[in-house]
């Protein structure tokens, strides 16, 4: 299992190569390995549906039990099947949509990284790693999102998808932190059985807040829904993918997991209520007004996500499962619709509405497709959104609050999707052709035509054959949000109520609604007023502000004279080590400790030490570079010597070795530097010596103060001890760092690498600069 | 700073140093010496070198890519302990060969890691040597 979820990070580095074996069938190939993953997900198929729940163990730090662990139920499975079965015929679909695109292949493993991370946040047992999953799917949608990055609408519309579902991951760690801590455990199967008492806690409150802020972004409902219209300026696959079927669902996918945890509160409720509500409104009336045809799709899937959110917020069994039917069967149509926007993208050049038409005559099989997930868009028989759509209904007429206002809502919704349906279905194949220049000569190539046709013929399928297909897997779905249901009946008749009445009333409606369309332009007006106080105006102005307070102390602290920066970063230190050592028994510990080693002090001490301060003195003193730079030297020997003779050869060597180098390469420089000019008011230049005699002082005093305190430790005699017999070396210091301590060093010369890069860059840069400037 | 005495002695140092590095290099682990010392020593003579004849020549003359030497010596290092993963036990655990080298002792991990520092010093300090005496 473990293979399965990171095959997509190993073998995302081998894109390129493995696209380039066929250049015009490397989506084909491609697709290989997410169907691979799907056959191995639907091997547990029958298992899951039997009611089995898998758990996968990877010990990954025995030391503190940390270990790696996977969750198999029927929602798992059910999102692992949409995530590998859509990553397939994605790949295949990008592959000759995006053939002649120079990033093709970064493209692919970018999907892949996403399609890893994806499954990640699914299938983890353990809400931290499913943290960590969750903040990579953010990352490679940004990725994604800003893949046309030389267009600057792509990269800030990755940017805000970027910020926003980032803000709410902070959220969603500190709430996942706080279940931990509170709960006593960060293992999905243990928080499920221990879920009452989290309930009752006093940080309840707080908890569900951050968990369901982390959730909503990711999902793009109110207040959080702005970034995913803006999110279309990706490739259409990336559309069709990630904001349609999979990374938009993880937040329904978490709402999905904790409510057994969570849920079932009035909070809860109320919350997601409230949420999923006004965002299933807000995007069914915007979607009727844009003239993109991505816009659209895009507004419908907020809306569509709002529906979800607010029935899994009603809670009731039918609710949950009307949710989950609802899920596939909005996955299907949508992904499905948005492969046709770029099918026609791509053959009529056009994405407005307004200006297609006509289409069907030349693209059939692209038409066909459209025609089959609008209806099952628009909720009408035999398709599986119709019988989706009256779950849905059948769950807010029997809602403990308010049922009249959520069925309005989702009839309202409705009627939109029913518009759209008709716009997306007949205006753009069946209506007379308006524009020659914008129809095209024929319809797409089979990599582009096969996946919008099996999404949109499962549509079909699966609402002709919905109890057959479908139950058992959605019905452990359901289950494992809320335990304890009767299995799905899902059917096409469900027999005359009121919900198939409903579901009439928003046909017809629509469809007069549609005709008279012309007159519903007076709605734009009461868009562009909302649109003033709408949560994206919000965003930007935090953004402009947050901007303008990083430039303003970015331009104090970074002045550009090395004076300031040291002075600031003594100043601080300074500052904390008074506040942490001005404590009134430490002052006679630290003049005993003084008395003390004052005895000790021997002639070679007091010569070195009178060798330093002549050495300073000079430096002091100097007025010219050398003279200081031969100070300092003199100094540093100092220490060298001091070292010697406290019996450390090891940092000795490295003191004097780095000494030497230093002035070789001050000497280097020399020549290059500016005048050295003094302080002109030497009363400055005396206020300036208080920072280094204060910070040797307290320097002192720290020392004394601490070895004063003989602290007890076993270390040293541990290395002393196993110096030889477990580091077969017999110095100690080496051996430390080499052995025992190696990863400290390891880290330590990486930063000296990252260092050594950037000093590179910087005086290269410079160079540079200043070529160009002659 | 181009003078006949300090080309003349400039000769017999540079192979002189670079013997004395690696004799530190491998001398660390029972005397003092090791990684960063030895990689300190290897760099001064190349250093100085540049102070004599500039970086231009230099480079041409030792023919090194600074950034393949920082980037292998930080693969030894990290490599070392990679292996001791393949052989089933954590990161860093120091795997020891049965045999003994003649003048180098037992070979090992720790040797390895020690050789990765070694490169990568001699790496940065030039890096930084050549950056500064270019600009």
């Amino acid at each position: 299992m473990l293979l399965t979820i990171i095959a997509g990070y190993i073998l995302a580095p081998f894109a390129p190569f493995l696209s380039r074996i066929s250049k015009k069938m490397s989506g084909w190939i491609l697709a290989a390995i997410p169907t691979v993953i799907f056959i191995y997900f639907c091997s547990y198929y029958s298992r899951i549906s039997a009611g089995e729940v898998i758990t996968f163990e990877y010990a990954w730090v025995p030391a503190i039990q940390l270990s790696m662990n996977f969750y198999l139920d029927g929602l798992s499975l059910l999102f692992a099947m949409l995530i590998s079965g859509f990553g397939a015929l994605i790949f295949i679909y990008s592959g000759s949509y995006l053939k002649n695109h120079q990033l093709l292949e970064r493209f692919y493993i970018y999907l892949l990284l996403f399609m890893a991370s994806m499954l990640g946040v699914v299938l983890s047992a353990n809400i931290i790693s499913m943290f960590l999953f969750w903040e990579l799917t953010s990352f490679s949608s940004y990725l994604l999102i800003g893949f046309n990055h030389e267009s600057e609408g792509s990269r800030k519309a990755a940017r805000q998808a970027l910020l926003v579902t980032i803000g709410g991951g902070l959220a969603l760690l500190i709430g996942f932190v706080l279940v931990g801590v509170v709960a006593g455990g960060y293992d999905i199967p243990y928080l499920l059985s221990n879920a009452t008492f989290l309930k009752e806690h006093k940080l309840y409150a707080l908890i569900v807040v951050l968990v369901l802020t982390g959730a909503l972004t990711k999902s793009a409902q109110f207040p959080f829904y702005f970034w995913l219209p803006n999110a279309m300026a990706a490739p259409t696959p990336v559309s069709a993918y990630l904001h349609s079927a999979t990374m938009v669902k993880a937040g329904i996918y978490l709402i999905a997991r904790f409510t057994p945890v969570l849920g079932a509160t009035t909070l809860w409720q109320y919350i997601i209520i409230i949420s999923g509500g006004l965002t299933m409104l807000i995007g069914a009336y915007k979607a009727i007004y844009q003239q993109d045809t991505k816009k659209i799709l895009a507004f419908t899937t907020i809306s569509a996500l709002g529906i979800i959110v607010m029935t899994l917020g009603i809670g009731t069994e039918l609710a949950v499962k009307a949710a989950v039917a609802f899920l596939v069967a909005h996955a299907f149509y949508k992904g499905a619709l948005f492969l046709v926007a770029g099918n026609v993208d791509k053959q009529a050049k056009s994405r407005d509405v307004n200006i297609l038409s006509g289409l069907f005559k030349p693209m059939p099989w692209t038409g066909t497709a459209a025609v089959l997930s609008c209806i099952s868009m628009a909720a009408v028989v035999p398709m599986v959104g119709f019988i989706a759509k009256e779950m849905v209904l059948e769950a807010t007429l029997s809602a403990s609050f308010y049922p009249v206002l959520l069925t309005g809502g989702v009839v309202a919704s409705g009627i939109a999707f029913v518009i759209v349906g008709l716009i997306l279905g007949y205006k753009l194949f069946f209506a007379a052709v308006e524009n020659p220049a914008h129809v095209p000569v024929k319809d797409v190539n089979f990599s582009m035509i096969i996946a919008p046709m099996l999404l949109g013929v499962c549509s079909l399928v699966f609402g002709l054959f919905s109890t057959q297909i479908l139950s058992s897997l959605l019905y452990q779905a359901s289950i494992a949000i809320l335990p304890g249901g009767a299995p799905f009946e899902l059917g096409l008749w469900h027999g005359l109520n009121t919900a198939l009445l409903l579901s009439l009333v928003t046909v017809v409606s629509g469809v007069a609604l549609y005709y008279f369309r012309s007159r519903l332009d007076k709605g734009t007006a009461l868009i562009s007023l909302l649109h003033k106080v709408s949560p994206e105006e919000l965003y930007f102005l935090l953004v402009r502000a947050l901007q303008f307070i990083a430039v303003r102390i970015t331009s104090w602290l970074q002045s550009g004279y090395l004076r300031r920066y040291v002075t600031v970063i003594f100043v601080a230190f300074i500052f904390l080590g008074l506040l942490a050592s001005f404590k009134d028994d430490f002052f006679s510990l630290v003049i005993q400790q003084w008395a003390h080693s004052l005895d000790q002090v021997g002639v070679i001490e007091v010569a070195i030490l009178l060798t330093m301060l002549i050495a300073v003195g000079v430096l002091f003193f100097a007025q010219s570079r050398l003279t200081a730079i031969i100070g300092l030297g003199v100094v540093g020997y100092g220490v060298g010597l001091i070292f010697i003779f406290f019996g450390a050869p090891d940092v000795a060597i490295t003191q004097l070795l780095v000494e030497t180098l230093t002035v070789i390469l001050f000497v280097l420089v020399l020549h290059k530097l500016p005048e050295f000019r003094r302080f002109e008011r030497l009363r400055l230049e005396k206020a300036f010596l208080i920072l280094p005699v204060l910070f040797g002082g307290l320097m002192t005093f720290i020392l004394l103060l601490v070895t004063n305190n003989q602290f007890t430790s076993t270390l040293k005699e541990y290395f002393v001890e196993n110096s030889y017999t477990l580091g077969k070396g017999k110095n100690i210091v080496n051996v430390i760092l080499v052995d025992f301590r190696a990863l400290d060093t390891l880290g330590e010369i990486s930063v000296l690498s990252i260092a050594a890069i950037g000093i590179f860059s910087l005086l290269n840069l410079k160079l540079k600069n200043k070529e160009t400037d002659r | 700073m181009n003078t006949i005495i300090v080309r003349t002695t400039l000769k017999i140092i540079v192979p002189l140093y670079m013997l004395f590095s690696v004799y530190l290099l491998f001398r660390g682990h029972n005397l003092p010496g090791g990684g960063f010392i030895g990689g300190l020593i290897a760099a001064i003579p190349i250093v100085f070198h540049v102070m004599v004849y500039g970086a231009e020549k230099t480079k041409e003359i030792f023919n090194l890519n600074i950034f393949l030497l920082i980037g292998v010596g930080l693969l030894t290092a990290a490599g070392s302990g990679l292996v001791s993963m393949f052989m089933g036990d954590v990161f860093l655990t120091s795997i020891w060969a049965d045999f003994e080298l003649p003048i180098f002792g037992k070979p090992g991990t720790p040797i390895l890691f020690d050789i990765g520092v070694y490169l990568l010093v001699i790496g940065i300090v030039l890096r930084i040597a050549f950056a500064m005496s270019e600009e």
